[in-house]
């Protein structure tokens, strides 16, 4: 009975969707707004990559909503999993050759690398949800290869929140010079170098060290609970 | 044919969606109706980034001279899916921490039995 239901809703919002989809044409330019983001992007921010800008710059106080939904999130879940939690202290199996050898040579290169995408959001595809992600991933492997070994909660809760500070303080700084929050303040430089973009650059470093705390602590929870 | 080759995006992603709607509404397990929002999630990333695409486009970064701004895919929902997609594995880790929680509670996964309980 209910999966006929369901079944019946779902084809239902199917048909609607399909007929309003049908007017939506596939692969033309539909948005005024990227067109400009994308012809006068480079000039406006200094960044070459036109996603970091919008990212960064132009919706940058919506990034720093998003940033603050996944905070909450990540305390969410440390406060569902650790409240009123026992101490489980049950021997771990240690983890095979392979993977414990293979973690301690791959952990720090995936760190470089993470670090490497974020420092050059502006320039090439990637950024700090992306570099962040990829340094949680190699928290996962160390957690996975050398299991006893734990990162510490004070210190990636106060990376975490050095991160939003970062990214609110420059706002506020921008508030202060120029009149509005996120005002890229600094000189924009030569676009594609490193030293470019203004505050795009530091910001997404910021951002970077926030995700990839944050996610390291969220997979630090939940092994921790299992 | 042109047909499918024209939606064949918006047809997976709405797919996707769909599939991730059908399992919400008619698995118990909470651990597949986790999984369901994880699949739905998917599609709406997925719908939004192929709204934005534009036929024979290219990464809307100029790393080099010579690229055509004309053929560079729309930014803006790439910006949004970017920060979506984080966000969307922190909810789901949430909700995986909720549902352990649920287990211990309960000592079920069931979503029927945890309601038949009174709590």
């Amino acid at each position: 009975m209910r999966r006929i239901v369901a079944i019946l809703l779902l084809i239902i919002v199917a048909v609607g969707i399909s007929l309003s989809l049908a007017k939506i044409p596939f692969g033309v330019p539909k948005t005024k707004v990227g067109r400009h983001y994308i012809n006068e992007g480079v000039e406006e921010t200094g960044a070459v990559n036109i996603v970091t800008s919008v990212v960064v710059s132009y919706r940058g106080f919506d990034t720093l909503g998003e940033v603050t939904v996944l905070f909450i999130a990540a305390i969410g879940l440390g406060a569902v999993l650790t409240a009123g939690g026992k101490e489980k202290t049950g021997k771990t199996e240690p983890a095979s050759l392979i993977l414990s050898t293979g973690c301690r040579i791959l952990f720090p290169l995936i760190l470089v690398f993470g670090t490497y995408v974020f420092i050059h959001g502006h320039l090439t595809p990637g950024g700090g949800f992306q570099g962040g992600a990829i340094i949680a991933s190699g928290f996962l492997l160390i957690y996975l290869g050398c299991r006893e070994r734990r990162i510490s909660q004070k210190a990636s809760k106060l990376t975490e929140s050095l991160g939003g500070l970062v990214f609110v303080i420059i706002g506020l700084l921008g508030l202060v010079s120029g009149g509005y929050f996120l005002l890229n303040f600094l000189p924009k430089g030569t676009a594609n170098t490193l030293f470019s973009a203004g505050i795009i650059p530091i910001i997404y470093i910021a951002i970077g060290f926030k995700v990839g705390s944050e996610l390291a602590g969220i997979i630090d929870n939940l092994i921790e609970e299992s | 044919m042109s047909f499918l080759n024209n939606y064949i995006y918006y047809i997976g992603a709405f797919g996707l969606i769909l599939i991730g709607l059908y399992i919400v509404l008619v698995k118990h397990n909470l651990i597949k109706v986790i999984v369901g929002l994880g699949v739905l999630d998917t599609g709406v990333n997925l719908f939004l980034i192929s709204v934005g695409y534009i036929t024979k486009g290219t990464a809307p970064i100029f790393s080099r001279s010579g690229i055509d701004p004309e053929l560079m895919v729309d930014p803006v929902p790439q910006a949004l899916v970017l920060t979506a997609i984080v966000i969307g594995v922190a909810v789901l880790a949430l909700a995986l921490s909720l549902a352990i929680r649920l287990y211990q509670h309960y000592g079920t996964l069931n979503l029927r039995k945890i309601r038949e309980q009174r709590w």
